[in-house]
């Protein structure tokens, strides 16, 4: 294989230093895999295709750039929501700081203790579903998270869980560089909302592969808030069995790096996945949001609708694509990227695509950016309404239809009121 | 009430003029109408009375009592007491109407000195308002006049008037598009809004608008300039006899 040497180079240094984390045989076995297809596939540079709109550069490197903790109550979304609560604090689980792991309905375990065993459910999926998630794009900084992430939660949903649980990341040291490995089950006909916040380390890098069996349903809401120096990748492998339901939607404030890649397989008939963001930056805000999806089964639909606001030369991206295989008939698939760039020095780069290989399908997909509505401004302004509160109403109408993909009207309102503080704050 | 004196104005990116040395003179309590033949100017000058961008005044003033419009915001236009009913009413997906008219009420009596009008107050009032006019209270709930039809879209702009309570009314062709009940409402709420502190400015095609609403004076405006000022009757003359008589006397 053909390895430019920049590849190369970029690979061997960051490799270099690190170890893999202990861990019994299928943990092992996994992790040395994992470390094998990283050299083999090397890590991403900036010529790559895929990242073509992204550096993923400061991602790569040994050490992380520092970034300043914004210390706070106000970074942790959802107060009013009786969840239970668990906490990671510089990619570190805190114990001390979090729930006790009992829950109703669903056993969750440290993927720490998980990997320690010799045999456990977790190998089904660790690693399998990142695996899988390699074409027909190399994902390599996923597969380098699931060599060395020694932390992360590993979730097996058996019932319709009541409470959500609630992945609290605090961010403390300003060179944290932490990775999470997440894994969720949920089996057949049971359910769970999981919600995450919080800014996490100075440099994050998560996976979560996520495995929703028939008639299941996973809710996802997570907030990447609000520091703005964090670099952060993350990656949500998911794969869905007929009927299965997943949704997951991702509000991002500030940051001066965010990639959030999701991949996700309907492999069974009649299987819906809803996966939607609105992201708000400022300055040297770049957010990038990257969506696979495929249709392997009759009948499923899937929904995108990602938005950003952009203001002050921030950059906001969208790669997304449908890909309905062979067969796939029925396919229902929708994509909406849009972006509402407040200023003329901001920018939106966007390659939407669909790709078909079925002939009962219907799929449709669009992108824009535009500026701010003036005939609608003005009609505000008309009435009273002074020109910044308009210019805010009208932001937030552009960001709600992403927010309508939230099914909690509870956790919808919260992400909303926090969209207006950040508004009133840039005043 | 309103004095507009010799204004000229220009779209701002063609230098093309629009009005051209325009005088009107509204008094406290009255009503005028405007008629013109088609782009004559009546919407750019309700546009510029609004404070919309994209035209330059190049000569001229425009005073509410003794405020200086033309130096105001919209929204301090707003405040100050200028309402302007739409031609065609922007849809705005994803703000709510309630929402938006209590947003803007409120920033008027704040601009005011006024206090904030509490969340059932304002409830109270718009239920009441939109009952008159006969706006059912769901559709209040719907983003602003987002799949509204036509005749919905000015009602609900004079829904909008009574509740803003504005001096100076300013309507654009608010009879265009509505049905004959639908006239006779928005023509009930205009004059429930009559009274000797407030003053209308009528812009509309049809005599069928002045039948309800009994203007106290009667302009025609024609290339930017009123070319003729009368009574009632003038708006019946024009119904009956068109526009060219005057034109060619202005000539
Ligand atoms: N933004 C603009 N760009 C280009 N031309 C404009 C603009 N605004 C107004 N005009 C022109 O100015 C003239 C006056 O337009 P205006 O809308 O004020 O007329 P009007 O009297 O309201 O007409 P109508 O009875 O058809 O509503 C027209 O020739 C119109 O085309
Ligand atoms: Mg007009």
């Amino acid at each position: 294989m053909n390895r430019p040497n920049l590849r190369l180079q970029a690979t061997t240094t960051r490799l270099e230093g690190m170890t893999l984390p202990s861990g019994g045989t299928w943990a092992r076995a996994a992790r040395t895999s994992a470390r094998e297809r990283v050299e083999e596939m090397g890590l991403p540079v900036r010529r790559d295709e895929y990242w073509r709109f992204t550096d993923p550069q400061s991602l790569v490197v040994p050490e992380p750039l520092p970034a300043a903790p914004i210390v706070d109550d106000d970074g942790v979304a959802f107060p009013d929501v009786d969840a239970l609560r668990l906490v990671f604090v510089d990619g570190r689980f805190d114990s001390e700081a979090s729930d006790s792991l009992d829950l109703a309905g669903v056993s969750i375990e440290r993927l720490a203790d998980a990997a320690s065993r010799d045999i456990h459910w977790a190998q089904s999926l660790f690693g399998v579903l990142e695996g899988e998630g390699q074409k027909p794009v190399a994902r390599p900084l996923a597969t380098m998270n699931t060599a060395f992430a020694e932390e992360g939660l590993v979730i097996h949903v058996t019932e319709a869980v009541a409470r959500p649980v609630h992945l609290i990341y605090r961010h403390v040291d300003d060179r944290a560089d932490a990775m999470l490995h997440h894994l969720v089950k949920v089996e057949a006909g049971a359910s769970l909302t999981l919600l995450e916040t919080g800014p996490a380390a100075a440099r994050f890098n998560s996976v979560m592969e996520v495995d929703v069996a028939e008639g299941a349903s996973l809710h996802h809401v997570r907030t990447q808030g609000r520091d703005h120096q964090r670099r952060t990748v993350t990656h949500i492998f998911a794969r869905l069995a007929s009927k299965a339901d997943f949704r997951s939607f991702t509000l991002t404030f500030n940051g001066v790096l965010t990639r959030n890649e999701i991949v996700v397989t309907l492999g069974g008939e009649e299987a819906v996945a809803h996966v939607a963001g609105a992201a708000v930056g400022d300055g040297d805000f770049h957010h990038d949001d990257t969506v696979f999806v495929t249709h392997a089964a009759e009948g499923c639909e899937s929904r995108q609708v990602f938005k950003k606001v952009v203001r002050n030369g921030a950059v906001g991206v969208f790669q997304g694509k449908i890909l309905v295989r062979p067969g796939a008939q029925r396919t229902d698939g929708y994509q909406l990227s849009q972006a509402l760039l407040l200023d003329e020095e901001s920018q939106f780069l966007a390659k939407p695509e669909l790709e078909i290989y079925a002939d009962d399908v219907k799929c449709s997909h669009g992108s824009t950016a535009g500026a701010i509505d003036e005939t609608a401004l003005f009609y505000l302004r008309s009435r009273g309404v002074p020109e910044r509160d308009a210019k805010d109403l009208l932001t937030l109408a552009f960001l709600r239809e992403s927010l309508e993909e939230i099914a909690d009207d509870r956790l919808a309102s919260d992400l909303s009121k926090r969209l207006e503080g950040w508004l009133a704050r840039r005043r | 009430m309103l004095d507009i004196k010799n204004l000229h104005v220009e779209l701002e990116d063609g230098a093309k003029p629009i009005l051209k040395g325009l005088d009107l003179s509204v008094g406290a309590g009255q009503v005028h109408a405007i008629m013109g033949p088609n782009g004559s100017g009546k919407s750019t000058l309700s546009y510029v009375l609004a404070g919309r961008d994209g035209y330059k005044v190049t000569e001229g003033s425009a005073h509410l009592d003794d405020i200086d419009l033309l130096a105001l915001e919209p929204e301090e236009r707003a405040a100050a007491g200028v309402f302007l009913a739409f031609q065609y009413p922007v849809e705005i997906p994803g703000v709510g109407n309630m929402t938006f008219l209590r947003t803007a009420l409120n920033a008027q009596r704040k601009a005011r000195g006024e206090e904030e009008v509490s969340a059932a107050d304002f409830l109270k009032l718009v239920r009441q308002k939109a009952q008159s006019l006969k706006i059912d209270a769901d559709m209040l709930k719907r983003p602003i006049n987002v799949g509204f039809s036509g005749g919905e879209k000015k009602r609900n702009e004079i829904l909008q008037m009574a509740v803003l309570e504005p001096r100076m009314c300013i309507l654009d062709e608010t009879d265009s598009g509505l049905d004959v009940d639908a006239m006779r409402l928005v023509s009930e709420g205009v004059n429930a809004l009559r009274d000797a502190g407030r003053a209308f400015l009528v812009i509309t095609h049809y005599q069928r608008l002045l039948d309800h609403i009994t203007p106290d004076v009667v302009h025609i405006m024609a290339n930017g300039r009123i070319i003729r000022t009368g009574g009632p009757e003038l708006a019946r003359d024009v119904e009956a006899n068109g526009y060219a008589d005057i034109l060619a006397e202005a000539q």
